[in-house]
């Protein structure tokens, strides 16, 4: 009798959970994506929208909590007039020859691009806004670089952030080429290069800012013949400003080259052989099938990697923070290193405001990437 | 020689010329060289006594200098447990961040492949609203909990209502964008918020803490490159397991990730190293006991000036890992990244 019931309750449990095994099935897509979608909103966009608020604030930890002070855009006028823009923007300097035909040279190319895209055929309203934004902040920016670099003032953090990320993309790019189009002849022993070259990317950037302070002594570093020839001993790289940027420009190439290597050269060996073949026979040169073939075809993928590499660069905190500390003073810094100065002396919302600046560069920089390059590119192909 | 070359002929379209080859081979080299002399000096410079370091280069062991395991000692044994903490911490955060990282990505990658979503716009509204109001609750000095209930009710009262007369909606694509362009956020424009946060938890300097900052921060790696693998394996084996009337878990489990088995190497690798390599949230977020290992190496500087004949080590135990991994998975890597970056 008692069997007979609790055989009963299996079933009935048993139907339960079918029921809601099947209620689950029903609802799997929900299943499948909430728990991302969560954590995106819980710690992207939550501390992202907090983080506008915080810029927006004085904000001091007090006992068990903090205290929030609304001050408007007190925090982002400091940057750009108040008493920090020289550590944000630079220090202007008069301008040189040189500066001026950089800048007027800029400003003409920005010109005809403008020109060229009003008189061409696919323009719109809003493209054309778009446009004449982009161009203005672009201007901007080409002033504020032209006019704390090339002359005797001295840039500031966002400047020397462009700067990192502007050379050092387009020399991983072109080394990165380099290697891949290297590699991808059948040459023996390419799994020993393509190992070997693989290497720094996977390496701690802490380790790669220590390994090129190393490098860069002049006293007791490996390279001492080379700077006892030229008599540069007592040169410090470190106390340099431009030698300072450039040590860690260098580590930045050294370590992300890798990554544009690694993928143009699947990118090149996914490439149909008979293309390259055909070009062959019908007498192409080298130069010729590098130019009209191949680079047309790895464009799309050379594309990603490079707006990848364009967003990753703005990150960059750890090379300047452990290789010079920042310095010569603040001449290494990167905005992000900056945000990091700031939260310790506790000014917190002035560090949000420069996290934030950061954000809106990579933003505009992005999606100008994007708009203006990458999907031409790929429509392309 | 002449057998190597004869197969490579076979292989390759267009012949190489020697002074081409050799040309090939000094560059490719003398990169070689560039990658590989810093490591190099790395551990020779670990070999070297404080002495030999001061006194100017020495290139090669042995011959220019005694190498001895005087400094290897000292990190392990005379420093011990302060490098052995990190180094755990470094493996347990790197571990489980990436462990749970891949399960969540690759499933809201599987689902935005093979499933449809429609999420109007109504909703999101609404959504938004509701934080809205939670934050506002929540500065005016009302308890957390208040806001959140409050905050939550907005949502729902406004999901059952105004939003379900909006018809139009995100998709998959739009869902997929949202979630990869996250990775454009610097990780310094959120971090504040989240030391706030696990403040107030009392979850700063824990493992916790590093764990769940990192899952968020790498998600969108994972949606990216898991979503094009997904993208490349045939419909059909699902199809026909669903017909028979396994459920889309088990077909996941028992279908989908087994095929994924490079895709999912290729992310782990990548994400792992990530995590391991994480400086900036590290250094918001931990002070002492949940230090990871760049944290440990980076302070060497401030606390001890440059000990180089240290750091050295430190650096190699610090790389060796992942560098191990590298190795052994190359062939995943290149096969990982090139699909994500193609479609991308």
């Amino acid at each position: 009798m008692s069997g007979y019931v609790s055989t009963r309750g299996f079933r009935r449990a048993a139907s339960i959970w079918r029921l809601i095994g099947a209620r689950l099935d029903h609802l799997a897509g929900g299943v499948f994506i909430l728990p991302a979608v969560v954590v995106i909103l819980g710690f992207s966009i939550f501390p992202l929208v907090a983080s506008l608020y915080v810029s927006l604030s004085r904000l001091s930890f007090s006992e068990g909590g903090v205290d929030l002070k609304f001050v408007g855009l007190d925090n982002y006028a400091k940057l750009v007039t108040g008493i920090d823009h020289v550590h944000f923007l630079g220090l202007a300097g008069p301008l040189t020859p040189v500066g001026f035909v950089v800048l007027a040279a800029g400003y003409g190319l920005l010109a005809f691009a403008l020109y060229r895209y009003v008189r061409g055929h696919n323009r719109t309203a809003g493209g054309l806004v778009g446009r004449l934004f982009a161009a203005g902040v672009a201007g901007f920016l080409l002033w504020l670089v032209v006019s704390t670099v090339l002359t005797s003032g001295r840039p500031g953090t966002l400047v020397v952030t462009i700067i990192y990320v502007a050379v050092d993309v387009s020399v991983q790019v072109l080394l990165g080429l380099g290697l891949a189009l290297l590699v991808v002849q059948q040459l023996p022993g390419r799994r020993f290069f393509r190992v070997v070259f693989l290497l720094p990317m996977m390496i701690t950037p802490v380790g790669v800012a220590y390994l090129f302070r190393m490098l860069t002594d002049t006293d007791k570093g490996p390279l001492y013949p080379l700077w006892a020839h030229f008599g540069l001993t007592d040169v410090s790289w470190v106390t340099n400003p431009w030698g300072a940027r450039g040590a860690v420009m260098i580590g930045d190439i050294w370590q992300w080259t890798p990554f544009i290597f690694i993928v143009l050269l699947a990118a090149l060996e996914t490439l149909p052989h008979e293309l390259v073949e055909a070009a062959v026979v019908d007498g192409a040169t080298r130069w010729q099938v590098f130019w009209r073939i191949r680079l047309p075809l790895i464009l799309p993928a050379a594309s990603t990697v490079v707006l990848i590499r364009l967003i990753e660069g703005f990150k960059i905190v750890d090379l300047p923070n452990v290789l010079t500390n920042g310095g010569p003073g603040t001449a290494t810094e990167s905005l992000t290193l900056h945000a990091y100065t700031i939260w310790r002396a506790l000014d917190i919302g002035g560090s949000a405001a420069v996290a934030y600046m950061l954000l809106i560069t990579v933003t505009f920089i992005g999606v100008c990437y994007v708009n203006l390059f990458r999907r031409r590119v790929t429509a392309m192909a | 020689m002449a057998l190597t070359r004869r197969r490579h002929r076979s292989v390759s379209t267009t012949t190489i010329g020697v002074p081409t080859m050799l040309a090939s081979y000094v560059l490719l080299f003398a990169w070689a060289f560039v990658v590989l002399f810093p490591l190099y000096w790395l551990a020779v410079t670990s070999l070297k006594t404080p002495l030999d370091v001061n006194d100017g280069p020495f290139y090669i062991p042995w011959r220019d200098f005694q190498p001895n395991l005087d400094n290897w000692r000292y990190i392990f044994v005379d420093l011990g447990p302060d490098t052995f903490r990190p180094y755990i911490n470094t493996v347990v955060v790197g571990l489980t961040s990436t462990a749970i990282t891949l399960i969540l990505g690759s499933m809201a990658a599987y689902g935005l492949v093979r499933m449809r979503y429609r999420v109007s716009i109504g909703a999101i509204a609404s959504f938004v609203a509701g934080a809205a109001l939670a934050v506002v609750v929540i500065v005016a000095q009302v308890p957390w909990q208040v806001g959140a209930v409050a905050g939550f009710a907005l949502f729902l009262l406004l999901l059952n209502t105004v939003a379900r007369r909006v018809k139009r909606g995100f998709g998959n694509d739009d869902i997929a964008f949202w979630m990869i362009s996250q990775r454009m956020l610097p990780p310094v424009a959120v971090v504040i918020p989240i030391y706030i946060f696990f403040q107030q938890l009392a979850l700063l300097d824990t493992w916790g803490a590093l764990i769940i900052a990192y899952v968020a921060s790498h998600l969108p790696i994972v949606v990216w490159l898991m979503r094009d693998y997904f993208q490349s394996i045939p419909i059909e084996l699902e199809e026909s397991a669903a017909i028979d009337g396994a459920s889309p878990y088990r077909i996941f489990r028992t279908i989908v990730l087994p095929l994924s088995i490079p895709g999912l190497v290729a992310t782990f690798l990548f994400v792992l190293v990530f995590a391991w390599n994480e400086y900036l949230i590290a250094l918001f977020l931990t002070s002492a006991n949940a230090q990871t290992l760049p944290l440990t190496v980076a302070a060497q500087n401030a606390t001890r000036g440059p000990q180089w004949w240290y750091m050295s080590v430190l650096i190699l135990i610090m790389i060796g890992p992942v560098i191990a991994m590298a190795i052994a998975l190359e062939r995943f890597i290149a096969r990982g990244l090139l699909v994500g970056a193609v479609k991308g």
